[in-house]
């Protein structure tokens, strides 16, 4: 291991975690409606839009109420996009002329992959998408499916805060200000640091140009910057290009690199810290932030590992040393490659710097696990810390009785309609995963897509419905997606993955607030030592990873094996 | 501590225990010969206690029961163990079509087998926790039998059979007849023995108005009549919920129960899917798993161990409080005893022991010690109250004064009366009295004395200490001050700051003054005390609680026990008490004690502990399973998967089957665990819950490596797989 990865890994943590505390404090503050910065700015625009929309902003919703809202909102959304996709060709900002986004499925699958929050995507964006189709419909989802995400977490805090309420908040205030105040301003900021390194945002032409060999090149154009930032701030992942984050006009330089890496992980981590806040025990949120950033380390040291001993075969070659650079920007090494994978899976984002489908076996295995998990280790905005609430749940049910009291969390019982909706979460996602690709590897229409034989395929099509049910949207590539097989399948694995969590979530946000609170004391089970640490990344790890161990056997871990034996796929 | 002569007093301390209210000296000897069995802190008696209940009766009934519960819509209640059936069938078929197929069976064939016995074990277990109670049952059966009932009728005497008695109805009971029913004395006063219920042979009295009016059907009257208003429709009674409940037939799964049920529901789901979609994942690889393969996988996945002993803890936690003469009403009553964290304690029987004793005489100035420890003697001599007598062994402890003989000192004793309130002795022209000090006072003042200064600050500073004063006079001269006072257990104080490190908040109740309570209270180290309390006060207090999330127990026997005893969410009723303390409640206690509420609270933490520390052990159990059964399933596709044999099993086959083999025996080895309980300390959550990490989660992870790798080497040695 060298020395400077390490200190570009640390550096990394040390930057991240000293943007998310403070971000932590202000979300708290933006939730709970205290006064901050932006209130004179940002103020009066809000009231406008309440008056416009005819929204009574003074009214909470019950839980039932809040979901109902937040599923109604997802469907006009859906057929929104939708729309847009089809109408594309009649609509302005065109300057190359596409029609509708063609065939059907893939328009569909696109719509619910961006609503989602999932960003999977199975075209090439410069050579499908019209900037207004980018700008009004994709970006758009961009913000919306992130505030969505983080609505929720939110909407399941104060159900856990508050004590024999009937209600958990207004979806539509929620949404407002989440992005008013926290995703808009740091996007703008956001996408000019990115400008003015280099990353373009224009609406001009594509660029026709003769390359030095005398061959002619068409350079896509757009407003990358825009979309870029939100793309990682709202763990969207969806890239403007089809090269996604490897793209020099997407991520040019190692600065931008960094700060596009934070931007993924910078409101996850802060939500713990924001959570703490509400519970009104800082503590509680450091315990759920201290898991996370076990597994994180752990992971990210498998996945470094794994790219660094690279491939014996190739190393014997003596072409680039050991370590694997085959897929990989140079501008951004190996490390920065595996830093950036396992943050981006980490997440819900999606977003790429270098391909998954290059990486050994078992740094591919990193990526393939974390989204399996439920994307817990830090995951995607709101959905990461309400997934891992989920974990705490069962943690603390399963190890709570062992100090002799019925299980409580934060003073409040957990009983069986927590227990089932808990339970439900977990179950829901991994019933589609294994599902979607059992069929897939069974199917013609599903091995058809696979390009790689062996193990690798396996792991390919694992990935595929992992990273779709877990509303990623990263691609390992290597399978071609566009199929009504994979479009079909992979948008009903998008809706069933974040609608099969977050209606269970949203059903505990509620009858966690109607529950009395129990007083704390010397018997109580403690959620904030090292201890419950420990015991929240041991559950994540066996609950969790023991349910696709098998499916794991068979794809990257036997392909490991046989790449150290000497064959590869 | 005072050393104390008296034989009860003694008895009660070294138990550290509390003599019983209502009963006799006799009585509390065999009761605290039955009292053992919940144990002194719950734990120090375990290991004893989960062999020595069983004989083999309650075995062989046991063995014949886990052959019975196979029947599906009886084990479809136990719904891990019902999928264990169902792979069971599924592995017999297919080794059934192999041998009519003439194909090697031999594999296949042990594993149907180990899955049959996995359910077996699993079975035995809840078994064997419902024998005891059965046995229980059946005895309370045979005090139930038929009697005949002698029905009052305006002045008429119409003899029925009891099954046809009805609330309301009015029946004679004589000495040598059964009661018919349950019911409240309305009339009479006799004694009854209620042996069928507490398992007590001493009678105790049972008598009109007051708080011990309330008599049990299946009794029976031993000496005088009583005059019983019937509470209870035959069906309805005491008696027969109590053989409901200790048989365990209408058991209903407790709230946590099903919580985790659902929890291991989820996971056999999960892990069904797991294991269902292996099989396409194989067929892709090119392999094929075969059925008794998979099923064996998914049995050593799906959480047996706690799915097959869950019901076992259940039983076995209502029958270690019945074991303490403890009956809860339900389930749930016990799991919220393990929450409980504030324990409302009367301060008679449970902290102090109940009578004021004698502790120092402080003469008045110009009185020699010795003149006043006589007379307070010879005033006492006649006084068969604790008080009284404890003055007479206070007098020969301190000044060796021997009791004297009061026919021979022709002494006329005056007895306690509610007017004077005083108590005394007149002999040889001497008056000698003792009362409290206004009595006292009063007394003089008719003759025209006063209670001199000293004596007046003396009797405030006992006052002040908690105590009682006790002035004594001789005509007109006051002598001075007894101090009599209420003597704190041994060992109670340490008991509450144990309670107090595993968090759970000891409040005393008592009927004493603020100032009294205090010293009391400070004395015995409890959190918070309730003075001159009344049952208002007692509701109160315990809504007070609640609302700041507290969960409360206490213990009552009177009829105005009864809100407080409902609004507790443990209610500890006496059996010696009122029908209506024993509705309100959620637990009777058969022996009347007070003091067991604290065990009962153990007994609540030790049952989810238990619980919690098997669902532990038997999830990080897992992992180990894994790694016998992935590599053994596709090491013929890929021989590389060997790698992560990190066991060494010898063959592939060798490895599934002592994975199923090891997940069987767990079941059974872990049978006593599940019945007796994990071993419980009074301590912290933090300390317990590290303990219990580090023996059933660290050890659930380590254990089957060993487990199975010394299965293998036998099953290798004897040439099984």
């Amino acid at each position: 291991m060298k020395q400077s990865d390490i200190f570009q890994i640390l550096l990394y943590l040390v930057l991240l975690i000293a943007l998310a505390i403070p971000l932590g404090r202000y979300m708290f503050k933006v939730y709970t409606g205290e006064r901050t910065l932006l209130d004179p700015v940002l103020r009066p625009l809000e009231r406008m839009i309440y008056r416009l929309a005819g929204i009574n902003s003074e009214k909470e919703m019950g839980w039932r109420q809040y979901t109902v809202t937040f599923l109604v909102f997802h469907v006009l959304g859906i057929v929104l996009l939708f729309g847009i996709e089809l109408l594309q060709g009649y609509l302005p900002f065109n300057p190359r002329q596409f029609g509708a986004v063609s065939p059907l499925h893939l328009a569909f699958n696109t719509a619910v992959s961006f609503n989602t929050n999932t960003n999977w995507q199975a075209y090439g964006g410069e050579s499908t998408m019209s900037y207004f189709t980018q700008m009004a419909g994709l970006t758009v989802h961009n913000f919306l499916s992130a505030a969505a995400g983080m609505v929720v977490v939110i909407a399941l805090t104060r159900g856990l805060a508050r004590r024999t309420a009937e209600t958990i908040g207004n979806f539509w205030v929620d949404l407002t200000r989440t992005v008013l105040w926290i995703l808009l301003p740091f996007c703008v900021v956001g996408a000019l640091v990115l400008v003015s390194q280099g990353v373009i945002q224009n609406l001009s032409p594509y660029l026709d140009v003769q390359t030095l060999e005398g061959a002619k090149q068409t350079i896509a154009m757009g407003p990358v910057a825009s979309q870029e930032i939100i793309k990682e701030l709202g763990t969207n992942g969806g890239g403007f290009f089809n090269a996604n984050s490897a793209h020099p006009f997407e991520n040019p330089t190692p600065l931008t690199n960094l700060i596009e890496m934070l931007a993924i992980l910078v409101i996850p981590v802060a939500l713990t810290f924001t959570f703490g806040h509400m519970v009104g025990n800082i503590r509680q949120g450091r315990a759920i932030f201290a898991a996370m950033l076990v597994l994180f380390v752990l992971l990210l040291g498998v996945c470094y590992t794994g790219e660094m001993a690279g491939n014996p075969q190739i190393a014997s070659l003596g072409v680039s040393g050991p370590s694997v650079m085959e897929g990989k920007e140079v501008r951004f090494g190996v490390v920065n490659s595996a830093l950036w994978a396992t943050v981006t899976t980490a997440t819900s984002c999606g977003a790429v710097n270098a391909m998954h489908d290059s990486l050994t076996p078992l740094a591919g295995l990193v990526p393939l696990l974390q989204i399996m998990l439920g994307e817990v280790v830090f995951g995607g905005v709101g959905s990461g810390l309400y997934a891992m609430l989920v974990f705490v749940i069962l943690t603390v049910f399963i190890v709570g009785l062992m100090v002799g009291r019925t299980p409580e969390y934060l003073g409040k019982k957990i009983e069986s309609r927590e227990m089932k909706m808990a339970t439900l979460a977990v179950l829901i996602p991994a019933a589609m995963i294994l599902i979607g690709a059992g069929l897939a590897s069974v199917t013609m229409a599903g091995t058809a897509s696979v390009l790689n034989p062996g193990p690798h395929g396996l792991s390919e099509m694992l990935y595929a419905f992992s990273s779709q049910t877990g509303n990623n949207g990263s691609a390992f590539a290597g399978l071609t997606a566009n199929t009504p097989f994979y479009d079909w399948l992979g948008a009903v694995a998008m809706l069933i993955g974040r609608f099969g969590v977050i209606v269970p979530v949203l059903a505990i946000a509620g009858s966690m607030a109607g529950k009395k609170t129990v007083a704390p004391g010397p018997g109580t089970f403690e959620t904030t030592g090292p201890l419950f640490t420990v015991m929240l990344a041991a559950t994540v790890m066996i609950v969790g990873a023991l349910t696709f161990f098998p499916a794991l056997a068979l794809g990257p871990i036997v392909e490991q094996l046989l790449m150290l034996a000497g064959k590869a796929f | 501590m005072q050393k104390i002569d008296s034989r009860e007093s003694f008895e009660s301390q070294r138990k550290g225990d509390t003599p019983l209210r209502g009963m006799s000296s006799t009585q509390r000897e065999i009761s605290a010969g039955r009292r053992e069995s919940l144990g002194s802190a719950g734990s120090a008696q375990g290991s004893t206690r989960g062999k020595g209940g069983f004989n083999s009766a309650i075995l062989s009934r046991a063995v014949i029961d886990s052959f019975s519960k196979l029947n599906p819509r009886v084990l479809w209640k136990s719904p891990v163990m019902f999928v264990v059936e169902i792979t069971a069938v599924l592995t017999t078929f297919f080794s059934l079509r192999d041998v009519v197929n003439g194909q090697a069976v031999w594999f296949d064939a042990q594993i149907a087998a180990w899955l049959w016995i996995t359910v077996l074990f699993a079975n035995f277990a809840e078994a064997l926790a419902e024998g005891r109670g059965k046995a229980q049952a059946d005895s309370l059966r045979r005090a139930r039998s038929e009697t005949l009932a002698k029905k009052l009728t305006g002045a008429q005497v119409e003899e029925i059979p009891s099954s046809r008695l009805r609330k309301g109805d009015m029946v004679l009971v004589e000495a040598g007849d059964f009661i018919p029913g349950d019911g409240e004395v309305i009339e009479g006063i006799a004694s009854v023995d209620e042996s069928a219920i507490t398992g007590e042979s001493a009678p105790v009295i049972r008598e009109s108005g007051g708080d011990r009016s309330s008599v049990t059907g299946g009794t029976r009257v031993l000496s005088d009549w009583i005059k019983v208003r019937i509470t209870a429709n035959p069906g309805e009674t005491f008696l027969d919920r109590m053989i409901h409940l200790v048989e365990g037939a209408r058991r209903q799964k407790t709230p946590n129960e099903i919580a985790l049920s659902i929890l291991l529901v989820g996971l056999t789901i999960i892990f069904l899917l797991a294991v269902a979609t292996l099989e396409p994942f194989a067929i892709y690889s090119g392999t094929l798993a075969s059925v008794p393969v998979l099923a064996a996988l998914l049995v050593c996945l799906i959480p047996t161990t706690i799915g097959g002993l869950l019901s076992a803890i259940g039983i076995a936690g209502m029958d270690r409080l019945l074991k303490g003469n403890v009956l809860a009403m339900s389930g749930r009553a016990v799991e919220a005893a393990g929450d409980v964290d504030v324990l409302l304690l009367d301060k008679t029987g449970t902290i102090t022991l109940g009578n004021r004793m004698a502790t120092e005489f402080v003469a008045a100035s110009g009185v020699s010690p010795e003149r006043l420890a006589g007379a307070a003697q010879l005033a006492s001599l006649a006084d068969e109250t604790p008080e009284g007598r404890s003055i007479v062994i206070l007098a020969k402890e301190k000044f060796n004064l021997r009791e004297r003989d009061m026919s021979g000192l022709k002494a006329e004793f005056v007895p306690f009366s509610a007017h004077h309130r005083m108590s005394g002795v007149n002999l040889e022209g001497r008056e000698i009295r003792k009362g409290a000090g206004d009595a006292i006072e009063k007394y003089l003042g008719e003759r025209g004395g006063t209670i001199p200064p000293e004596v007046k600050s003396a009797i405030e500073d006992i006052a002040k200490k908690g105590g009682t004063p006790l002035v004594v006079a001789e005509d007109v001269k006051v002598l001075g001050v007894i101090y009599l006072k209420d003597v704190v257990k041994g060992g109670i104080k340490e008991r509450f700051a144990q309670l107090r490190r595993m968090g759970i908040k000891t409040v005393m109740i008592t009927g004493d003054n603020p100032l009294t309570a205090a010293a009391i209270a400070a004395e015995a180290g409890v959190d918070d005390f309730l003075a001159e309390a009344t049952p208002e006060a007692k509701l109160k207090l315990i809504r007070r609680y609640q609302d700041d999330g507290h969960l409360v127990a206490m213990t009552g026997d009177g009829t105005n026990d009864a809100p407080a005893l409902a609004q507790a969410d443990v209610g500890v009723a006496m059996n010696s008490g009122t029908q209506a303390a024993k509705e309100a409640g959620n637990m009777v206690d058969l022996d009347s004690n007070p003091t067991k509420l604290i065990e009962v609270v153990e007994t609540g933490k030790q049952l989810l502990m238990t619980r919690g520390s098997l669902t532990t052990f038997s999830i990080a159990n897992d992992v180990a399973k894994y790694f016998a059964i992935i590599p053994a399933l596709f090491t013929a596709t890929y021989p590389e998967l060997g790698t992560l044999n990190v066991m060494g099993l010898a063959t592939p086959q060798s490895a599934i089957l002592s994975a199923v083999i090891f997940n069987a025996l767990i079941i059974v080895a872990l049978v006593p665990l599940a019945l007796r309980g994990v071993t419980y300390r009074p301590l912290g959550a933090a300390a317990i819950l590290r303990r219990n990490m580090l023996i059933y989660g660290l050890g659930g992870l380590i254990a089957p490596f060993a487990g199975i790798k010394l299965i293998d080497l036998l099953i290798a040695a004897l040439g099984l797989a």
